[in-house]
């Protein structure tokens, strides 16, 4: 991995919302309550966490408002960078996000369904605030394949390809998610990662699998990820954002200090 | 009263809600009286520089810009692409014309090589160059939040401090009044909140 110089590696918790509470599952499935999400931005931001990534997977509209009202909240009272993503469609809701306070926004199926949204979005916004999601699933024949509408469905695109379409259209960064590994807590699949990384001149977001801090830094050192994005540990074990940059910064990696 | 410029560019409220979280009222505005009124101007910004700039002018707002800002030498504070705007020139998606307030033209973060990611995003150390009052309080290299493909990348006499990502950039401009900062400190925490506290705290006298 290039150095990057005193640009700090970035600790991302990320919070699944499904109508309007925090859940967690296991690849993409089994999803239990994990509470109030704007508590647990408070906590992150007090944590010194670097961002925050809130993604939306209830499948009805009606949620939508509620939504709204918790970005909103999370702006009013955090002051630290957000991406908000799910369900987003066109450039109205894109500029619906960062009105209400995000920095960035996320799309994931309808950038692949309709990739000239990413280009829209980036024409209009800028490319540093469009991030791809990229969920990806390995096949039986031992593939990689991104997976849209919340890892349901195939699309036949290789997650390298896709990465670099996307950057091509304005992408400003990926957020990378194996569904495999996803809710599993046995670390990011570092094969994934580092392919994806290694192909694009824009940052990529490590995500799905973390258990340990360990996990963490090898996203960034056998990865080559320019951040890293987790939530089971944050949610289900004593490892808090604190001891993940306690552990990384041991392991010789660049972190902002605690204090 | 403090007025936040709305020119249809990116995220407003989060500045807003941050001047409040330090007690002083802030509107949000594109109208000319309420520039004529302020007692101190903040330029935010997210989004591409000719837009911008299409966007202050066709408000009919460059012009009250710089006859409150450098006339009037109201106190004023660009932050991210308001930052950029404040240059002679942009290059992005074309070659646009700023506002001509400080010296420098705002380029494409691609001088560091091939494999360099761009955009430059995350917290990054700001290297203080001159004392400024927006750098109360705050240690040398402290680290803020920045997300951006483009900056100034010469460094003039009006630069405090800077940042270096494959090439050394502009990180904050002072020049009398007009404060600037590339870096967004509404979204940097404590850290960043303290240097907008510092812009919202000058008076006559510290300029």
């Amino acid at each position: 991995m290039r150095n990057a110089g005193t640009l700090k590696i970035r600790i991302i918790p990320i919070l699944l919302l499904k109508e309007n509470r925090c859940v967690k599952g296991k690849q993409f499935k089994d999803f239990i309550d994990t509470g109030n999400p704007t508590t647990a931005a408070k906590v992150y931001d007090s944590q010194k966490a670097d961002e925050l990534i809130f993604i939306d997977i209830s499948r009805d509209r009606e949620h939508r408002k509620k939504l709204y009202e918790i970005i909103l909240q999370t702006a009013e009272e955090c002051f630290m960078p957000f991406t908000v993503g799910g369900g987003i469609v066109d450039v109205e809701e894109i500029r619906k996000f960062l009105e209400l306070g995000a920095d960035k926004v996320s799309i994931n199926t309808a950038a692949v369904e309709n990739p000239n949204l990413i280009k829209e979005g980036a024409e209009r916004f800028g490319s540093q605030c469009v991030v791809v999601a990229i969920d990806v699933k390995k096949t039986e024949s031992g593939k990689y394949e991104v997976y849209t509408r919340n890892g349901i469905k195939p699309t036949g695109l290789d997650p390298v390809d896709w990465a670099k379409e996307a950057k091509a259209l304005g992408a400003g960064e990926i957020l990378l998610t194996s569904i495999d590994k996803e809710g599993m807590r046995t670390g990011y699949d570092l094969e994934l990662t580092a392919k994806v990384a290694d192909a694009l001149n824009i940052p990529v977001i490590a995500n799905g699998g973390v258990g340990t801090t360990q996990d963490l830094a090898e996203g960034i050192k056998l990865g080559h990820a320019s951040a890293v994005a987790a939530s089971s540990i944050y949610h289900f074990t004593d490892q808090s954002t604190i001891k993940a940059r306690g552990h990384m910064k041991e392991a010789g990696l660049n972190v902002r200090p605690q204090w | 009263m403090i007025t936040i410029v709305d020119y249809g560019m990116g995220n407003l409220r989060s500045v807003q809600k941050a001047v409040e979280y330090l007690n002083e009222d802030a509107e949000i505005s594109n109208k000319k009286e309420s520039l004529e009124n302020a007692d101190k101007i903040i330029l935010p910004g997210v989004g591409a520089f000719g837009q911008a700039m299409d966007n202050l002018t066709s408000l009919g707002l460059t012009d009250v810009l710089t006859k409150e800002v450098v006339k009037k030498k109201k106190p004023f504070l660009g932050i991210c692409l308001g930052m950029q705007l404040i240059f002679d020139k942009g290059h992005e998606m074309g070659e646009f014309r700023g506002l001509g307030w400080v010296p420098g033209e705002v380029t494409k973060m691609d001088k560091g090589g091939e494999d360099l990611k761009i955009p430059h995003v995350g917290w990054d150390e700001v290297k203080i160059v001159k004392e400024s009052p927006l750098f109360k309080g705050t240690k040398d290299k402290t680290a803020f939040y920045f997300v951006h493909s483009y900056a100034v990348q010469e460094i003039g006499a009006d630069v405090s401090g800077t940042c270096e990502y494959g090439t050394e950039f502009v990180a904050v401009v002072q020049k009398e009044n007009i404060f600037a900062t590339q870096f967004h400190p509404e979204k940097s925490q404590k850290d960043g909140l303290k240097v907008l506290k510092n812009f919202l705290e000058l008076r006559d006298e510290s300029l």
